[in-house]
C-alpha cells in the first residue's frame, strides 16, 4: 500500500484536488441551502469559501496551489457573463419597457452605494486610500479594480471589498426588499445587481429569471456608470 | 452544447480583443455578451438553440464566484485597523443601495403607468 503522503505530494501537484474540492465544497453549500429552506442567509458560495478557506489553512496550501485547480471555474465567469445574452434576449421587450425606472433606479442605487460606503467610512475615521479603494466596491471586479488604481487605491483591496459587497448583497437582499414589501421582479433584481454586481446577480437568477435578467442588466449599467460617479463623490470627501 | 460554449467563447475573445484594442475599462466578456445579444436580435432562431445551456450555466452562477471568495479570505488582513469601519460601510452602504434602488426604481414605474405586471 502506497504511503499517504505519497499520494498527497501527487495530488499536491495536480489541479485535480482543488478542482474537485471546489465543486465539493459548492455541493455541500448548495445542499445546506436547500436544507435550510432556500433562505438567503445559508448563502452556498459563503459556505464554500469558508470550508475551503479552513481546508487551505488546515493543509497549508498556498492560495496559488489551490488556484491551479480552482482557475477551471473561475475561468467560466467569462463565457457566463457572455451566456447572459441569451435570457436577455428572451426578455428582450420587458427591459426596454423599463428603461425610464432601470435609468432611475439605476442613478439612485448606484449614488446611494458610493456615498453612503464612503460617507459612513469618512465618518468613522478611515484614510484617503482606503475610501478611494473603497468608492467603486459595488462594480464588477475587473472594473472595480481598474477604478480603484486609476484614484489612487489599492486594486487588492478593492477586490476584497468587491467579494464582501457581493456576498452581502446576495445575503441581504431578499430580507431588506420584503421588509419593504416589494414585490416588482424587475426592481428586486436590478437594485440587487446593482449594488452587488455578479454575486448579487447569480443569486437573483437561483430565485426568478426575470430578477436575474433586471440584476445582469443593473451590473452591467453600474460597471459604466461607477467608473464615471466614484471620482466626482470620492472628490467630496478628500 | 459544444456548439453554444464555442459560440460564447468566440464572442468572448471577441470582446477581449476589441476591449484591450481599444483600451476599454468595460470588460472583454461585457463587450461579447452585447456583441452576442445584437446576433440574437437578427438571429432570433439561434436563441432557442443556445438558451438551455445558457440557463445550465446561469443556473450555477454562484460557483463561478468560490475561488475569487477563497482568495479573498487570504487577503482580508489587508483590510487591517480600518476593518471593522470597512465592513459597517460595506454592510450599511449595500443595503441603503438596494433598498434605495429598488424604491426608486418601483416609484418611477407606478408614476409612468409601468407598475407590478
Amino acid at each position: 500500500m502506497t504511503d499517504f503522503t505519497e499520494i498527497w505530494s501527487y495530488l499536491a501537484e495536480t489541479p485535480l484536488l482543488w478542482l474537485a474540492a471546489t465543486l465539493g465544497a459548492y455541493v455541500i453549500g448548495d445542499a445546506l441551502h436547500r436544507r435550510a429552506g432556500g433562505t438567503p442567509l445559508v448563502n452556498p458560495v459563503l459556505v464554500a469559501v469558508v470550508i475551503l478557506a479552513a481546508a487551505l489553512a488546515l493543509t497549508g496550501t498556498p492560495y496559488a496551489t489551490y488556484f491551479e485547480g480552482a482557475q477551471f471555474v473561475h475561468f467560466m465567469l467569462g463565457p457566463a457573463t457572455v451566456a447572459l445574452a441569451a435570457p436577455l434576449h428572451a426578455n428582450l421587450a420587458k427591459v426596454r419597457k423599463s428603461a425610464v425606472p432601470m435609468a432611475a433606479g439605476l442613478l439612485a442605487g448606484s449614488g446611494t452605494a458610493i456615498l453612503s460606503a464612503l460617507g459612513i467610512a469618512w465618518a468613522l475615521g478611515v484614510d484617503a486610500a482606503t475610501l478611494a479603494a473603497l468608492a467603486p466596491k459595488s462594480a464588477t471586479a475587473p472594473v472595480a479594480m481598474g477604478v480603484s488604481e486609476a484614484l489612487g487605491g489599492s486594486p487588492t483591496l478593492t477586490a476584497v471589498m468587491v467579494i464582501f459587497t457581493g456576498i452581502t448583497g446576495a445575503i441581504l437582499a431578499a430580507p431588506v426588499l420584503n421588509a419593504l414589501r416589494l414585490r416588482d421582479w424587475r426592481a428586486r433584481g436590478f437594485a440587487t445587481g446593482v449594488a452587488s454586481h455578479g454575486i448579487g446577480t447569480a443569486r437573483a437568477f437561483q430565485v426568478d429569471e426575470t430578477a436575474g435578467v433586471f440584476a445582469g442588466v443593473g451590473m452591467g449599467l453600474n460597471a459604466i456608470l461607477t467608473a464615471l460617479l466614484a471620482p466626482l463623490v470620492l472628490a467630496l470627501f478628500v | 452544447m459544444i456548439r453554444t460554449v464555442t459560440i460564447l467563447l468566440g464572442f468572448q475573445l471577441l470582446g477581449e480583443v476589441i476591449a484591450r484594442g481599444l483600451g476599454l475599462i468595460v470588460p472583454g466578456p461585457v463587450i461579447g455578451m452585447a456583441l452576442l445579444l445584437a446576433l440574437l436580435w437578427t438571429r432570433p432562431r439561434l436563441a432557442g438553440s443556445i438558451m438551455p445551456t445558457a440557463q445550465g450555466l446561469l443556473a450555477h452562477l454562484s460557483l463561478l464566484f468560490v475561488p475569487a471568495g477563497v482568495g479573498v479570505v487570504g487577503h482580508a488582513g489587508a483590510l487591517g485597523a480600518e476593518g471593522p469601519a470597512i465592513v459597517i460601510a460595506l454592510v450599511a452602504s449595500t443595503v441603503l443601495a438596494i433598498a434605495v434602488g429598488a424604491l426608486v426604481f418601483t416609484g418611477v414605474a407606478r408614476l409612468t403607468g409601468d407598475g407590478d405586471d
